[in-house]
């Protein structure tokens, strides 16, 4: 038989998930703000601030979340190409973001300012690499569920309701934009006010 | 090739030998007796593979039985050690071996007994409280329990190869990091509660799920039965509450395995933030593992007293608010940490508001009973041991809310004394209350009654006299996790009386063993034919016993609160939603083996991890992703079963 | 869910990203005079706010339609809670760190102080 799936239900179990992660997110937002100052001799706040670099993955990430939206929107549409044309920009920014951010690190890991620098920089890695974890597996799904749609020509009839997945998927996209709004402005930004 | 495995690790000293040998032998034996009965298909087909929520609930319970057994011989030890070893003797148990004991009991008893426990019994009785078939995600839910029996797993494997933590339940830095604990015992510990723990918080999101989305037509959320309602704010704390544990083990993690500085004594690392964090889970995990036992204490208790519950609104108002109010009091338990008076100020007032809803309940509890006819079965009598006991055990709670009253009374065994009255009471008694009140919807028959009010009374005197002696040797000075005391002192009788408490509580569990197996051999005799064998309320006992695989007939359209006592009203006979409706085929979840083969990827990969056999965790969390890719891909999980 | 709404959320968070940006390059270039450490630590988290709010709403789809409805409360109570723990966590580190990192002198002088204002 084939599958059923119940699109309110699923979505709504999608969304409790991200408002859970919200709470794993608030942890490590936390645990970075009472470690702030803990920069054991290592570099602070400020000295990661790197404001072109910063705006650059911001950017990148920012247009990466609108395009995820105009494949929720070609999808509503029925429009395929555009969904896949959407989603290849979308997964290609996301890349791009996650590119940036690995150069980052591997700068300040060269440098002798890894994660085990000081707990500041622990605070700093795990925060910011988390949500980078998260950009990883967004883009790894992405591409699960290219092959899924291109093996069903109609969207309807595709393995356990793409649909739903796909408003899923965008809606993790979205999120982990909202989630980069509190870094770029509590991480790096705020960098600036010590 | 086996990273630090060695041989040495299975050479653990006579008593670990003895429990090892318990272990292999009783493993041996059961797959024996499965060989023997020719069930090996049958266990596959119809249990492990199954995705079926009465199924998964029944699996629950038994491996929480299980782990219940093993936590408690460790209590046991932890008693006939604190009786011996005074003065001159040192006991039977060296210090580090004591200390895995403690760690081992607290650990098994909230994360591997209380938990299963709690998803067990809604699996069991939330679907057809609110007129479900299943859980919203039946995958999702089977992925939940097996990643529990994973977690359960590498547990018991530390007992067989290497050892345990010996930092207490919550593993507190410095001493849980690498340069105190440099062996395996802290990342089993981890790891352990990573796997649970993601099996508890996917177990969360299935049941808010299907709460909010799968009742049957005309059951507004006022009209659902108040345990689906603590169900509810249980499960909506896992969703909150997890996320947060999972992070902190995270961060230890990174300290243990990559040299991270979140909590070191070193490079800037602060241990007081590890307590923070682990408390702000820790508090409301254990309304986690209350609240549905308020629940189900609000089901047995107006059936027993042949009338309808009192205060429906206040039990739903009140528990909504200690949801939201377990998330604000969570610095009680470090009141004496060194925060400034205006922090435990302000904590110490919310846990004494905290008990204000929680004692709304009680009184509602008893309004229900005043000019009921009570019946006096054994939910009862559970519900009344709970009810005098909890009361007490909460009001020594409060007591500690006072700040300076804790700096006294913190770590001592006064408190705890207090958290085992709460959870043995709540959550021990609430359990055995359910068991002997569903037993028969489960089963299709009834539990007999002689062994279980033995049992009853064996655990209520065996909890006074366990627990007594420790709200004394707590004002007299005694600290938790001592593995010895000086002679003089005046407390060695006090625990020599803890001792014979623990020895009447452990006769209490081999009558409740008794209980089981006289009432499989009386089965036909305690047979429950109508399916609704104490008049109940609520849909579940509009249906036969046991649970057909369908579960309902057909879906009813629900017009009140206590559906079913408004449909016997009506005149409807017994059993009728197990009649079938128009609906002649529905679907239901097809079997898979793929939750199983995922938790046993994901175990694989922590073993590996814990013997940092680097080649191994990638293999296996591979595995664990190809599962989830290849489930993504199925497009027919579902079967026609024609009613 | 249509393309304007996505537009508007869009170029509405395009904005508060410069000003955020802005205000940094501003508070740099004035050399730390203007906007001050002060001012520009309230306008980076006021606007971050914004645009949580901004894409919350436009992205996020939370506060358009019937079935959103529920979203919404958990959204609510993900927020507070967040804030509860956030903020709880801040507070209660901010005072255990002052007062666990006194040398003894420091120690005996806060504790004949710390009723003073009573």
């Amino acid at each position: 038989m084939k599958n059923t799936t119940d699109h309110k239900a699923s979505i709504f179990g999608f969304w409790l998930y991200l408002m859970s992660d919200c709470l794993l997110f608030a942890s490590l937002f936390a645990t970075f703000a009472v470690l702030r100052g803990n920069t054991f001799g290592g570099p602070n706040a400020e000295e990661l601030l790197n404001v072109p670099f910063v705006l650059a993955e911001t950017l990148v990430l920012l247009t990466s979340s609108f395009t995820a939206g105009v494949a929720l929107i070609a999808a509503q549409l029925n429009k395929r190409a555009w969904v896949f044309g959407a989603l290849a920009a979308t997964f290609i920014l996301g890349a791009t973001f996650l590119g940036l951010e690995l150069h980052e690190f591997a700068g300040l890991i060269a440098a002798g300012d890894g994660p085990g620098r000081s707990a500041f920089l622990s605070a700093f890695f795990a925060l910011v690499g988390t949500h980078g974890l998260h950009v990883a597996a967004g883009l790894l799904w992405m591409l699960i569920l290219s092959a899924q749609m291109l093996s069903r020509p109609d969207f309807e009839a595709a393995p356990g309701n793409v649909r739903t997945k796909l408003l899923a998927l965008g809606l993790f996209w979205h999120f982990l934009d909202v989630v980069w709004i509190g870094i770029f402005s509590l991480v790096y930004l705020l960098g600036a006010t010590l | 090739m086996f990273g630090t495995l060695t041989l040495s690790a299975f050479a653990q000293g006579p008593i670990v030998l003895g429990a090892q040998l318990f272990i292999v032998l009783g493993g041996l034996c059961i797959a024996g007796l499965v060989t023997y009965l020719g069930r090996w298909r049958w266990l596959w087909d119809e249990w492990l593979t199954s995705l079926d929520a009465k199924k998964i609930g029944v699996m629950y319970m038994i491996v929480g039985v299980v782990m219940f057994v093993r936590g408690g011989i460790d209590a046991l030890m932890m008693r006939l050690q604190q009786a011996l070893s005074v003065g001159a003797s040192q006991g039977y148990l060296t210090p580090e071996h004591f200390q895995q004991v403690f760690t081992g009991h607290g650990t098994i008893m909230i994360f591997f007994v209380a938990m299963p426990v709690v998803f067990g019994l809604l699996n069991l009785v939330v679907p057809p409280q609110i007129g479900a078939r299943d859980l919203a995600f039946p995958f999702l839910n089977a992925l939940s329990f097996w990643l529990f029996a994973g977690g359960a797993a590498l547990v018991m494997l530390s007992l067989v190869v290497g050892q345990f933590a010996t930092t207490g339940w919550l593993a507190y830095p410095p001493l849980s990091e690498l340069q105190y604990s440099p062996g395996v015992g802290v990342d089993y510990w981890m790891w352990a509660l990573q796997i649970s723990g993601a099996g508890s918080l996917i177990a969360g999101i299935n049941f808010v799920t299907t709460i909010l989305t799968k009742r049957a037509p005309g059951m507004t959320l006022m009209r659902m039965p108040i345990f689906v309602w603590t169900a509810l704010g249980s499960m909506l704390l896992v969703i909150f509450a997890f996320p947060v544990l999972t992070a902190t083990l995270a961060m230890l993690g990174l300290d243990r395995y990559l040299g991270f500085h979140f909590f070191t004594t070193g490079g800037g690392g602060n241990m007081m933030m590890y307590v923070n964090l682990i408390w702000t889970w820790g508090h409301p995990e254990v309304y986690i593992l209350a609240l549905p036992f308020f629940g189900v204490f609000s089901e047995v208790v107006p059936v027993f007293s042949q009338k309808r519950l009192f205060g429906y609104t206040s039990m739903v108002v009140a528990t909504m608010t200690i949801v939201f109010f377990s998330f604000v009091v969570w610095l009680h338990h470090f009141f004496t940490m060194g925060a400034g008076a205006d922090v435990n100020a302000f904590f110490g007032i919310m846990t004494m508001v905290i008990a204000i809803p929680t004692g709304v309940k009680i009184f509602n509890w008893l309004f229900t009973m005043f000019r009921g006819r009570i019946i006096f079965a054994l939910p009862m009598l559970w519900f009344l041991g709970f009810v005098a006991l909890f009361t007490l055990g909460g009001i020594a709670g409060v007591l500690m809310a006072i700040p300076p009253a804790d700096f006294e009374l913190h770590n001592s065994l006064f408190l705890v004394a207090h958290f085992h009255t709460m959870i043995v009471s709540g959550v021990l008694f609430g359990l055995f209350a359910a068991i002997s009140y569903w037993f028969p919807k489960v089963f299709g028959f009834k539990l007999e009654e002689r062994w279980g009010v033995r049992a009853f009374w064996l655990w209520v005197v065996g909890f006074i006299l366990a627990f007594g002696p420790l709200y004394l040797l707590g004002f007299l000075g005694a600290t938790r996790r001592l593995d010895h005391y000086p002679a003089g002192l005046g407390w060695q009788p006090l625990f020599i009386i803890a001792g014979v408490g623990a020895v009447l509580i452990a006769l209490g569990v081999g009558c409740q063993g008794a209980q089981i197996v006289a009432s499989i051999r009386r089965r036909v005799q305690l047979r429950d034919a109508t399916g609704d064998p104490w008049g109940g309320r609520t849909l579940e006992w509009a249906l036969p016993s046991p649970l057909p695989e369908h579960t309902f007939g057909h879906i009813p359209q629900v017009e009140s609160r206590d559906a079913w006592w408004a449909m016997k009203k009506e005149g409807h006979a017994p059993g009728v939603l197990g009649v079938p409706g128009t609906d002649r085929i529905i679907r239901v979840p097809a079997n898979t083996p793929l939750p199983l083969y995922m938790a046993g990827a994901l175990f694989l990969a922590c073993f590996a991890l814990v013997w940092h056999i680097w080649w191994l965790w990638p293999l296996s969390l591979s595995g664990f992703l190809g599962c989830i890719i290849a489930r993504s891909f199925a497009h027919e999980t579902e079967r026609p079963v024609t009613l | 869910m249509t393309i304007k709404n996505y537009s508007i959320g869009f170029a509405l968070s395009l904005m508060l990203t410069a000003l955020s940006f802005g205000a940094v390059w501003l508070h740099y270039y004035n050399h730390h005079r203007w906007p001050t450490h002060q001012e520009l630590f309230v306008w980076i988290i006021a606007l971050a706010v914004v645009q949580l709010a901004v894409q919350v709403y436009f992205f996020l789809h939370l506060g358009q339609g019937e079935a959103a409805r529920l979203n919404a409360a958990m959204f609510a109570l993900a927020a507070v809670l967040v804030a509860v723990v956030v903020g709880g966590s801040l507070w209660i580190m901010t005072s255990l760190n002052a007062r666990m990192q006194m040398s003894p002198d420091q120690m005996m002088e806060y504790m004949q102080h710390q009723n003073d204002a009573m």
